[in-house]
């Protein structure tokens, strides 16, 4: 055997060592950091996820920047204001986070706007009254947060940070929303209409923010031994259903499902089936509003150039500037 | 090379830079250190403490920030932790425990 096909050999060996110490870091909840030595399928899989995650945040603030300037109310205006602006600073933390993993701000940003990336498709449903802010937050919100409470546990160290910041912003977020909820359910009769209305188009797209089901779902369980996952989707969406239908009684508002049932054997609500066709449909970029999102953040990107190159024509001036008076 | 094509190379130039990454320090409170709090990017310095505010310290997080651009920091390599910090480990007469002291003596 050749000395060069030895030390390949070798450091096969040495990495399937290394990967198992890996592994069994991540067992003992020891937390992974950027400069830690990685198997390059943990790095892929994070920095997907977690710029997904970041795109996310992003393109979440279009469905709701477009009721700033007509919220109802003062009270309401600020609300909504802080709250996108958390959503632009839940996108800064995560893709902060995802650039301790070797990608670049500019990359992520090139992936999102040319569709190689996803962002979670529930921002491509439109939001055509207000009681679409009420619904967000307390559905979509809601989902979220069960979505990312488990990963303030999770492996990586970056991640686990960023998201025990972004979950402890994140419950007012569903506060505001059920509170324009209650408003308008005990309104006038064409606000609990509206309400009804609009969980009745936010209740399946929520359900569908879990993610596919166990049987479809690809990554589960690789994610599990990593910690990105700590329950199965079916587990998560069960767990929402649970704990949203008690709230939407409160409300005095009706799930949108013939099928919904407390099953007090299982001691859970029995649900009807999702319709996953429209799921890979939006997912595949064939929602409502999959175009326009992108056409609005695409937009505001490049608008912004002028912008961006100014403020750094401008710090180098004034570096030279400062140069020449030392001199 | 002519003046117009210079200016289109310094144009191209200035067009590829891009805002640089910052690591934002901040001290919640009077008494407490600076802790690293996350990073962003930003043209310069003055930029980077108001975009630090704006991302880190929304809820009143914060009393001071530091900001700092992350290709200045040099950090340790993990892969040589062995010989950086296994030569505390052995030195446990650098603890109070290490020494004994006969049950009479108190507070010491």
């Amino acid at each position: 055997m050749s000395p060069e096909r030895k030390a390949t050999i070798m450091s096969e060996e040495q990495i399937n060592n290394l990967e198992k110490q890996f592994e069994e870091r991540i067992a003992r909840d020891e937390k992974i950091e950027p400069k830690d030595w990685m198997p390059e399928k943990y790095r892929k899989t994070h920095i997907r996820q977690m710029s997904q995650h970041a795109h996310s945040e992003i393109v979440g603030m279009l469905p709701e920047g477009n009721w700033i300037t007509r919220a109802p109310s003062l009270r309401r205006k600020v609300a909504l204001l802080a709250k996108v602006q958390d959503e632009a600073g839940h996108g800064l933390y995560l893709y902060s986070a995802t650039e301790t993993l070797g990608i670049s701000r500019d990359e992520m940003y090139e992936q999102l706007h040319t569709g190689k990336a996803k962002y979670s498709s529930i921002f491509n449903y439109p939001t055509i009254t207000w009681a679409d802010m009420g619904a967000i937050g307390w559905l979509v919100d809601g989902a979220a947060i069960i979505n990312q409470v488990p990963l303030c546990n999770t492996s990586y160290g970056p991640y686990a940070r960023a998201m025990i910041r972004v979950c402890k912003e994140e419950s007012f977020h569903q506060r505001q929303g059920f509170e324009i909820m209650l408003k308008l359910s005990n309104g006038t009769p064409e606000q609990k209409e509206m309400a009804q209305d609009a969980l009745n188009r936010w209740w399946w797209p929520a359900l569908m923010m879990l993610g596919p089901t166990d049987a479809e779902s690809v990554h589960t369980e690789q994610s599990m031994k990593w910690k990105l996952k700590r329950k199965s989707n079916d587990d998560l969406r069960q767990q929402f259903i649970d704990q949203t239908v008690p709230q939407a009684d409160i409300l005095g508002l009706t799930i949108p499902d013939p099928d919904l049932k407390w099953n007090e054997e299982r001691g859970s609500y029995d649900f009807g089936e999702i319709n996953w066709d429209e799921f890979w449909q939006v997912v595949k970029g064939h929602g409502p509003c999959n175009k326009e999102r992108m056409k609005a953040r695409v937009g505001a990107w490049e608008r912004g150039e002028w912008v961006r190159d100014a403020a750094m024509a401008y710090a180098e001036k004034s570096q030279e500037r400062k140069k020449k008076q030392v001199v | 090379m002519s003046e117009l094509q210079l200016r289109f190379q310094i144009q191209i130039q200035i067009h590829m830079k891009k805002w640089p990454l910052w690591e934002v320090f901040v001290r919640s409170k009077n008494g407490l250190e600076h802790r690293h709090f996350g990073s962003l990017h930003a043209a310069d310095a003055d930029m980077a403490l108001e975009n630090a505010r704006d991302v880190y310290t929304r809820r009143n997080e914060g009393v001071s920030i530091w900001v700092v651009e992350s290709k200045n920091i040099t950090a340790s390599n993990p892969e040589h932790n062995g010989e950086m910090f296994e030569p505390a480990q052995d030195k446990v007469y650098r603890h109070p425990t290490f020494y004994d002291l006969p049950d009479e003596v108190k507070h010491m």
